[in-house]
């Protein structure tokens, strides 16, 4: 094999992993913000809660009253493995620090019908750096397939 | 196509292996087993406990197995599921006489299915029903035993009024999604390579009737209708077929011809993940409610939001981007041939969206499954000592991640596939490029998918 080929060989893995890395491993942090105490009442309903999206930046001191207001409904962090339940009409409290970046589900714990499955909402800690990764990745993956060399010639 | 040949490695040639496929005892056994689990399905779901995730038939069919036939049996097995599957089984039995084999009289008309529902509309349209119930379809034991009942009955009818097995060919709801993804399974049933034409003629005398799948398994060479039922295996000229391993590459990177039904089923499945995506695992609880309430004015606009954006919106969007690069490619050939083929580039991108979708519920609600195991009708049983398991995600901070991967590579390999196909049509070297409006709905179908379920 000429060495010319080699190169045309391995051109395309190469530049492939330098562009992964390039996605995974860019700055995309913002600056520090100052932590701050922040407070948010959820009302919880058969099958969503309100807020469903919930924003915070690492380090806030975060509260959550959970307000169920027609059946039982609880709330489970992923990843934060914090959990709590209310009873109708009742309201129970999570107090925590938001220590861990990214974006996280919180779903319900108590069966609560149909779809208490599918009860889902999100707690957003800082900017979702994965989500902005995979696009970029994304994009790098396009481009890796736009690079390449006139193929075959075959016609349908 | 040569290149494509060298991925290929015959499994039957190990005589072992070739005596226990074409025995059909083994498999006789295997769709045993699922048609006791789909007895027990509908038994639970007509007298278990009617909430969803205390009852094995909801956890068992919409957790395990439709978790399972999307994460190992159809991307490795393509339509290894159909094999075994146990819902034509009662129709087989009545046409073919006996429980095993042909053998007693058989109650069966032998229609052939009618020349204009050849074609995969029909499975486009039960998919789009089921998936307009699925809310309901999921979370409702007695819903998912009608549904099985209904399966049943309708695959029997056919069984006894048309030929073979018209129903799983051209009805069964996830037939067309198993076929049309298992073009990218690593495993076919061909004929030989270099078979005769005299063998090739006398093989395709003998195996009309051979295959329940109505192909003349000597001129096969797709797997979208090869339901791996083995029966070709099992006939005089069986020996002229082989069970082959290949890439996942293998058919899809060849050139082939694909039909509107078709190009539209792709499309339909690929709004369907993201609709289903939305509605399972979105925050928005407006959402969840239309489409659980089936026959609410709610329902209805979702049940019209569902079909636009799956069969009108998702096809438009794509017929718009084939016209652009069939105008700045210079093609020649008409717009709907152009339309379909980049449709079936698509399929890895679709595959890659449900397997992604599965991940991202499958190990958060797997353990709701080891209590229904213990007691599948939710009557206090503990059968195996599972019943108080506590609820409990897996892989919780895996799973983003494994997503991630997923939709980026078949963001990749339809990429690549639409550019072959953009090649196959005309657009080459430089003008590669003309491809781009197909990559940007590709870029744009990913990125939906990447915001639904870790945006």
């Amino acid at each position: 094999m000429t060495l010319p080929k080699f190169i045309s060989i391995l051109a395309k893995p190469i530049l492939g992993l330098t562009l992964a890395v390039l996605a995974l491993t860019a700055p995309l942090s913002l600056p520090p913000t100052q932590p701050v105490e922040r407070y948010f009442r959820i009302e919880a309903s058969q099958f969503a809660y309100s807020p469903g999206v919930l924003q915070v930046n690492p380090g806030d001191q975060v509260t959550i009253d959970l307000v169920a207001t027609d059946v039982v409904h609880g709330i489970y962090i992923d990843n934060y493995e914090l959990q709590a339940s209310a009873d109708p009409g009742q309201t129970a409290r999570l107090t925590f620090t938001a220590d861990q970046a990214g974006l996280f589900r919180f779903r319900c714990l108590v069966p609560c019908g149909q779809l208490h499955p599918f009860m889902l909402g999100k707690l957003q800690v800082g900017p979702n750096q994965l989500f902005l990764r995979a696009v970029l990745l994304s994009l790098a993956g396009l481009l890796l397939v736009l690079w390449k060399k006139p193929l075959s010639t075959i016609s349908i | 196509m040569e290149k494509a040949a060298l991925y290929h490695f015959d499994l039957t040639r190990y005589a072992w292996l070739r005596r226990l496929l074409t025995s059909r005892w083994p498999q006789f056994i295997l769709r045993a087993i699922t048609l006791a689990g789909f007895v027990l399905v509908i038994l639970t779901g007509f007298i278990g406990s009617p909430v969803g995730s205390r009852n094995f038939a909801v956890m068992f069919v919409w957790i395990a197995w439709w978790s399972a036939l999307k994460l190992i049996m159809l991307p490795f097995g393509g339509r290894a599921w159909c094999s075994i599957c146990p819902i034509p089984m009662p129709g087989e039995w009545l046409q073919q006489g006996w429980l095993v084999k042909p053998g007693g009289k058989m109650f069966n008309l032998g229609l052939r299915w009618p020349r204009r529902l050849r074609n995969t509309w029909l499975q486009s349209a039960g998919f789009a029903a089921i998936g307009l119930f699925s809310a309901l379809t999921l979370t409702t034991p007695v819903v998912t035993a009608w549904i099985f009942v209904g399966l049943i009955v309708v695959a029997v009818a056919v069984s006894v009024i048309f030929e073979q097995r018209s129903f799983c060919r051209y009805l069964c709801p996830m037939g067309g999604f198993i076929g049309l993804y298992a073009t990218m399974a690593p495993l076919e049933l061909r004929p030989q390579p270099g078979l005769t034409p005299v063998e090739k003629g006398a093989a395709a005398r003998e195996w009309p009737r051979g295959c329940p799948w109505i192909n003349n398994p000597a001129a096969l060479k797709a797997n979208a209708n090869c339901g791996l039922c083995l029966e070709c295996l099992r006939t005089e000229s069986g020996a002229n077929m082989a069970l082959n391993v290949r890439s996942f590459d293998a058919e899809l990177g060849q050139p082939g011809a694909f039909r509107l039904d078709e190009a539209f089923l792709s499309l339909g499945l690929l709004g369907s993940v993201m609709i289903y995506s939305a509605v399972f695992q979105g925050p928005w609880g407006a959402l969840k409610n239309a489409a659980l309430n089936a026959g609410s004015g709610a329902w209805w606009s979702f049940a019209a939001f569902f079909l636009l954006a799956s069969f009108g919106l998702l096809p438009a969007l794509l017929a718009g981007a084939s016209a652009l690069v069939r105008r700045t490619g210079n093609l020649a050939q008409p717009l709907q041939m152009v339309f379909t083929l980049f449709s079936r580039a698509l399929l890895p991108l679709g595959l890659l969206s449900w397997i992604a979708f599965t991940v991202s519920f499958a190990f958060g609600k797997l353990a709701y499954l080891w209590p229904v195991l213990s007691d599948p009708f939710g009557w206090g049983w503990n059968l195996f000592g599972t019943a108080s398991v506590e609820w409990q995600p897996y892989l919780l901070s895996a799973t983003p991640v494994i997503e991630t991967v997923l939709l980026v590579t078949g963001l990749i390999w339809s990429g690549r596939t639409i550019l072959k196909t953009a090649e196959q049509l005309g657009v080459r070297g430089e003008r590669r490029w003309a491809a781009a409006p197909v990559l940007l709905f590709a870029l744009a179908g990913t990125l939906t998918m990447l915001w639904l379920l870790i945006g």
